[in-house]
């Protein structure tokens, strides 16, 4: 396996909820969510209803890459912030803990100088939980051995074929 | 890279299918996109040109149902497959956790199906994965045309891994194979996390 397997706890995930409903409210946005680079969404806070917030999480994370792979071609490691601007609403794209993306969306009623701000801050935070989480999945698979507990462990043929039954 | 969130009970697995160009990647993914009830899908994101070739990549969220209590997601990319796009197919290939080889069995394409199959390889390497131990199904799709290549010599050309793998027969175009092949990789991707740690 290339990279650790990213496995979110309920401590950590609440942790992680508050952090961006204080940043929604912080930043004056609209929306604020949380994605990992392969475009899975960790989670969302703010005016969600008609977003469709999992091709929102899947184009995110593409055009992260895309932005990374130009990045490399003229040598530079990453760009670490992306900003997209519309007539009504914008987006804020930056990377947090080199391995989730923290995007905002926000109008008028913000500023790009606010939302800059406020996710600095947020990215502290959320760069200490991502830490914790991963020192969590460490620790919990050497306490197991190689027999790290997997809720999976016990997955049947017949499980996989209910799924595909309709 | 599974993605298992404990706190909402979901898993989250990606998908990709990969292949040379006009072999019917996108085929595939329409076809589960209009058999899925409505419930169970998200919208079909197809990042195309103008003349319907894909440019980055299509996307189809799938909600599964629950497998011991977990809510079971399934994300399927496909890849550019024309040549040129191989800066973006290393980019989709990210964190992938099965991948789907859709062939095209016209014997005129063989080539195209083993330079791509290559290029998989190569590709995976580069982000970390052995095509030899990622969950893997091939697809020899097209099996309706006039001129199309055996199954053996096609499975000789493209199965380099263990013989266990799937190998399905498909008309995309039609639906046959399709749910069967992504069964099949859906099967092995559950049954990889089965032996997670």
């Amino acid at each position: 396996m290339a990279a650790p397997d990213i496995v979110m706890y309920e401590e950590e995930f609440n942790q992680i909820k508050q952090i961006i409903s204080k940043l929604r409210v912080d930043a004056n946005a609209k929306v604020v969510f949380l994605v990992d680079k392969n475009g899975q969404q960790i989670a969302a806070h703010g005016e969600i209803e008609n977003l469709d917030t999992t091709s929102l999480a899947s184009l995110t994370a593409g055009n992260v890459a895309a932005t990374d792979g130009l990045a490399r071609l003229i040598g530079e490691k990453e760009f670490s912030i992306l900003f997209h601007e519309g007539e009504r609403d914008n987006i804020h794209i930056s990377i947090v803990a080199q391995r989730v993306i923290l995007v905002v969306i926000f109008d008028e009623r913000s500023s790009l100088g606010l939302v800059r701000l406020r996710v600095k801050k947020a990215s502290q935070e959320l760069n200490d939980v991502f830490s914790r989480i991963m020192s969590k999945v460490e620790r919990e698979k050497q306490a197991a051995g190689t027999a790290f507990e997997s809720p999976f462990a016990e997955i049947t043929d017949e499980d996989i074929d209910s799924l595909f039954s309709e | 890279m599974t993605f298992i969130n404990y706190a909402s009970r979901e898993i989250n697995c990606k998908i990709v299918y990969y292949g040379p160009g006009l072999c019917g990647k996108t085929t595939n993914l329409q076809w589960i996109y209009d058999k899925t009830n409505p419930g169970a899908k998200g919208k079909l994101i197809s990042l195309a040109t103008e003349t319907d070739r894909t440019l980055f990549f299509d996307f189809l969220p799938l909600e599964l149902g629950t497998v011991r209590g977990f809510k079971t997601r399934f994300h399927l990319y496909t890849v550019p497959g024309q040549v040129f796009y191989d800066a973006s197919r290393k980019l989709i290939l990210k964190g992938v956790d099965g991948v789907i080889f859709v062939a095209d069995s016209q014997v005129e394409r063989m080539d195209a199906n083993v330079e791509s199959l290559e290029n998989l390889m190569v590709n995976l390497k580069t982000q970390g994965y052995d095509l030899l131990s990622i969950p893997y199904v091939l697809q020899l799709n097209k099996r309706d045309l006039p001129n199309v290549a055996s199954v053996e010599e096609m499975t000789r050309l493209l199965l380099h891994k263990n013989p266990h793998e799937p190998v399905i027969e498909a008309v995309a175009m039609k639906g046959t194979g399709v749910f069967e092949t992504l069964k099949g990789v859906a099967k092995l991707v559950l049954s990889e996390l089965t032996k997670a740690g």
